[in-house]
């Protein structure tokens, strides 16, 4: 990548003063893939947060259905995904996704194929099954490591935001059901029209407490091989050589890191903020403590 | 080779102790187990040394933000807002490169080496969350235990060690095993996250991951790291419900509050 001029006095780095200097330098063309890397951080986090919301609630159905087997799959996937360090689910559902996926293709796409797909170490699928194909794009590459990502982050948060609502769904006071019950309502009546509306301010703490422990999760994306916002600062604050860069300069890994631990705080306190507005108006006229009425 | 011929040379290789090349082909279940088991005595060492410095800084930081003058109030509230509003993956690397800049300039230089350094920063953070948790025991206390020390003419240190103190400890006693818990989770960032894992020598999820990429088969290594968290929770959890009883030795057995797993938090 060449010296990317957004001012035109960018044009002799080694000649500028601090200022200008500094000006310059934030403005190469790597600072900017840097600042586009929050929008994938954001990105995420727009995903995710409302996929995991159908997660959670679908797991929460599933954790009390009346059918056992129904059950029992959504405790199992509540309570394993809780268990286990989560950033172990992190390293592990990548890879595992990422198998699944190539396995299910290699059983649609080469019925034909005869070796075992498990060589020693090695896990061998056909070419024609190769996820993304091996002729793709730089970028198919990207979004395809994008998705997983997001996969992962859903399950995992998912199965919190499952335990959430669920323990949501049960302190809904059972007068309201029975009363539902008392005007004739069904099974299903009485759930959609009764349980989901009044269930959300009781989970409302719960949620807006995994939001934030989402927020604290982005920078695990790193770890899954996403060019994020702890990359580009490993990246852009290494030592810098006069040989291979227009700007060197020394060891500033510190200050990158310090202005992400400032973008995150000032993100948690303002979700904080906001989160507390909306308890306030949701818990409006409920007749429980911390509302007006 | 027989499993205790590799329990003997990779039992205590996270220490250092025994064969120096990590298996490099036919990786046997018995490597897996020994090896992230290894590594697990890494996770215990800094959960367990965090758990115990935290609890005493915690301690005093909750005492910090009840109190009623604004020098000794704000700074705890900024403590905690620092360490629980941001991720703790972000303060491991922003402690490390500020570590290493000291040690440039000759300051503490062994601060960049995990066993201190991400000691510290497990310290700092589970010190924050703790904090947060007694503060909200501290505030909960019933009036009626304070007015009863108060007729006793109790007051000062006295009051505090013999009533306040306690009363707090049995109430956030049921939150503090999660923090407890998490805490011990959390220890598996330390090597993800700048601090080098001096010649291999990793904890639980190092090892973990090293065989999943070996064996590009994340179906073995990864539940049996699960396997060996799970039972260590389950000590945990079992240690602090000792403790529990203890705090609650005056109520009568059904009355005390249980501990309950109740995993919310991750960092």
């Amino acid at each position: 990548m060449g010296v990317y001029k957004i001012f035109s006095f960018c044009s002799d780095p080694s000649a500028l003063a601090s200022f200008a200097w500094l000006s310059c330098y934030l403005t190469t063309g790597k600072h900017f893939l840097f600042y586009y890397s929050f929008g994938t951080v954001l990105g995420l986090l727009a995903i995710t947060g409302p996929t995991a919301l159908i997660f959670g609630f679908g797991g929460a159905i599933l954790a009390q259905s009346q059918l056992f087997l129904l059950r029992w799959i959504g405790k199992a996937y509540i309570s394993i995904v809780r268990g286990v360090p989560d950033i172990a689910f992190f390293l592990f559902f990548v890879i595992a996704l990422d198998q699944g996926f190539e396995w299910l293709r290699h059983q649609a796409f080469c019925p034909n194929w005869s070796e075992p797909i498990r060589q020693g170490s090695d896990f061998i699928v056909c070419k024609a099954a190769k996820l993304p194909l091996g002729t793709a794009e730089q970028y198919v590459h990207e979004i395809y490591g994008f998705f997983t990502a997001v996969l992962t982050f859903t399950i995992v948060f998912g199965a919190f935001a499952a335990n959430v609502i669920h323990g949501a769904m049960r302190a809904v006071p059972k007068a309201q059901i029975e009363t539902g019950q008392s005007y004739g309502m069904n099974k299903r009546q009485i759930f959609w029209r009764i349980l989901v509306p009044q269930m959300w301010i009781y989970a409302l703490p719960g949620l807006s407490n995994l939001w934030m422990v989402l927020i604290k999760a982005t920078p695990l994306l790193f770890l899954l091989g996403i060019e994020d916002i702890v990359y580009w600062a490993r990246e852009l604050g290494g030592t810098q050589l006069a040989k291979f860069s227009a700007y060197p300069h020394g060891d500033l890994r510190m200050y990158y890191f310090l202005f992400l631990m400032v973008f995150y705080l000032a993100f948690t306190k303002i979700s904080e903020v906001i989160l507390e507005r909306l308890t306030k108006r949701l818990s409006h006229g409920q007749g429980i403590l911390g509302s007006d009425a | 080779m027989s499993c205790t011929q590799t329990i003997i040379d990779y039992g205590l290789r996270s220490l250092g102790y025994g064969a120096r090349l990590l298996p490099k082909t036919e990786f046997t279940l018995c490597q897996h187990f020994t090896l992230i088991g290894s590594g697990m005595l890494w996770n215990i060492y800094f959960g367990a040394v965090a758990l115990l410095i935290g609890f005493i800084i915690a301690n005093g930081v909750a005492l910090a933000k009840a109190s009623p003058r604004a020098t000794i109030r704000k700074p705890a509230e900024w403590f905690i807002l620092i360490f629980r509003g941001s991720p703790l993956f972000i303060q491991f690397f922003l402690a490390y490169f500020i570590f290493l800049r000291l040690k440039q300039k000759g300051i503490l230089p062994w601060l960049t080496a995990a066993q201190v350094g991400a000691l510290v920063v497990l310290i700092l953070n589970t010190a924050a969350y703790s904090a947060e948790i007694f503060y909200g025991a501290l505030r909960s206390i019933p009036k009626g235990e304070v007015e009863a020390a108060d007729a006793y003419g109790l007051s000062g240190w006295n009051k505090f060690i013999r009533i306040i103190w306690p009363t707090t400890m049995r109430l956030a006693w049921p939150a503090y095993v999660n923090e407890a818990i998490f805490l011990f989770h959390a220890t598996t960032l330390v090597f993800f996250s700048g601090f080098p894992a001096w010649q291999q020598r990793g904890d639980a999820l190092y090892y973990a991951r090293y065989f999943a990429d070996k064996t590009f088969n994340p179906f073995v290594a990864y539940p049996i790291l699960a396997f060996y968290f799970i039972l260590l929770t389950l000590v945990i959890i079992g240690l602090f419900g000792i403790i529990n009883k203890r705090l609650n030795r005056h109520l009568p057995k059904d009355a005390r509050p249980r501990l309950r797993y109740r995993p919310q938090i991750i960092r």
